[in-house]
């Protein structure tokens, strides 16, 4: 195994988050999309300047991020949940997802993703 | 022969953008025991490389679910990896592996909520590692299909693996070979015709 944050103990996910477990914005999907709105400041929490980077160039759903700064996506959450706060990110959320009410995804777009994949 | 471990971590991948003008991201959950081939299945049909990342969650004891009024919490972390693919200007799908065992899947109704569906992939030496995922699929609604991933060996018959996991008649069983890109590809074909038919069926 590479390094990864599994072997990391628990302080530092607990000093990147200043000790906050709660507080991330619930709304914010594992593939929400996040884009940068402004550039990493001095100064700055290094791995919110990080997120800004690597969402300046196009955006980049949250797992990504999580998968890039090898922290947990719950811990990306609260850092995202700051950046939105502050407005240096804005989130594009999934459209209408499937849910227990209506669990089927709108027809034209498993047309879409029919033609994709056959495409591939 | 054919590795039937969890592959490492893909060494520091440089993050790969969208396109500036996505802005719509869809899911696909592949979920199945270790080693049945999930994260082959992603690759083939991934645009980047597999990237790898963890879930944790505080949650009861084993077997609970319900977050309500529990006493004894405890921190849960699960790994899972995931690939994606452009599906066009505005849009990219996201194929998450994931194992499908009873103690994983409470983070699953997170990650996976709003998926178009999932996909469990099955191997005939461990058809138990996906009973959970089957019954809990159904349970909740998300429509699925099952493949058997026989990595090129087919050596049961589909009618077997069917009466095996006592599967719906309704629910599709495909034969993959999770490696070869175009055969993993027809997986997620079949679950998003399936979604399709579904959908008819209910307008109907």
């Amino acid at each position: 195994m590479s390094r990864s944050h599994r072997q990391e103990g628990p302080d530092r996910l607990y000093v990147i988050t200043s000790g906050r477990s709660t507080g991330a914005d619930e709304s914010l999907d594992a593939v929400t999309l996040i884009v940068a709105e402004s550039e990493p400041a001095p100064g700055m929490q290094s791995e919110h300047a990080e997120i800004l980077r690597m969402c300046g160039s196009g955006p980049m759903a949250v797992v990504e991020i999580s998968a890039h700064l090898r922290l947990p996506v719950a811990v990306v959450r609260i850092l995202l949940t700051d950046l939105l706060d502050s407005g240096r990110v804005t989130a594009r959320h999934p459209r209408p997802a499937p849910s227990p009410a209506t669990p089927l995804a709108s027809p034209d777009v498993l047309e879409k993703v029919l033609v994709a994949l056959h495409n591939l | 022969m054919h590795s039937t471990t969890s592959e490492p971590p893909a060494p520091d991948a440089a993050p790969v953008p969208l396109l500036a003008t996505a802005e719509q991201a869809l899911k696909i959950a592949v979920v199945g025991g270790f080693g049945v081939g999930k994260t082959t299945l992603v690759r083939s049909v991934s645009e980047i490389r597999p990237l790898n990342t963890e879930e944790t969650m505080t949650r009861a004891g084993d077997g609970v679910d319900d977050l309500d009024g529990v006493e004894a919490k405890r921190s849960t972390t699960v790994a899972f990896d995931f690939g994606r693919i452009t599906l066009d200007a505005t849009s990219v799908l996201y194929v998450f592996g994931a194992p499908g065992q009873e103690r994983f899947w409470f983070l699953w109704d997170r990650l996976f909520s709003g998926a178009l569906g999932a996909v469990v992939l099955v191997d005939t030496r461990r058809l138990a590692d996906s009973f959970y995922a089957i019954d809990r699929l159904e349970a909740q609604g998300t429509p699925f299909v099952v493949a058997h991933n026989d990595f090129g060996e087919s050596s049961h018959g589909l009618d077997e693996v069917r009466s095996a996991l006592d599967l719906d008649p309704g629910v599709p069983l495909v034969r993959c070979d999770a490696r070869e890109r175009d055969s993993a590809k027809q997986v997620l074909i079949a679950l998003v015709r399936h979604v399709r038919s579904l959908v008819t069926e209910g307008s109907r």
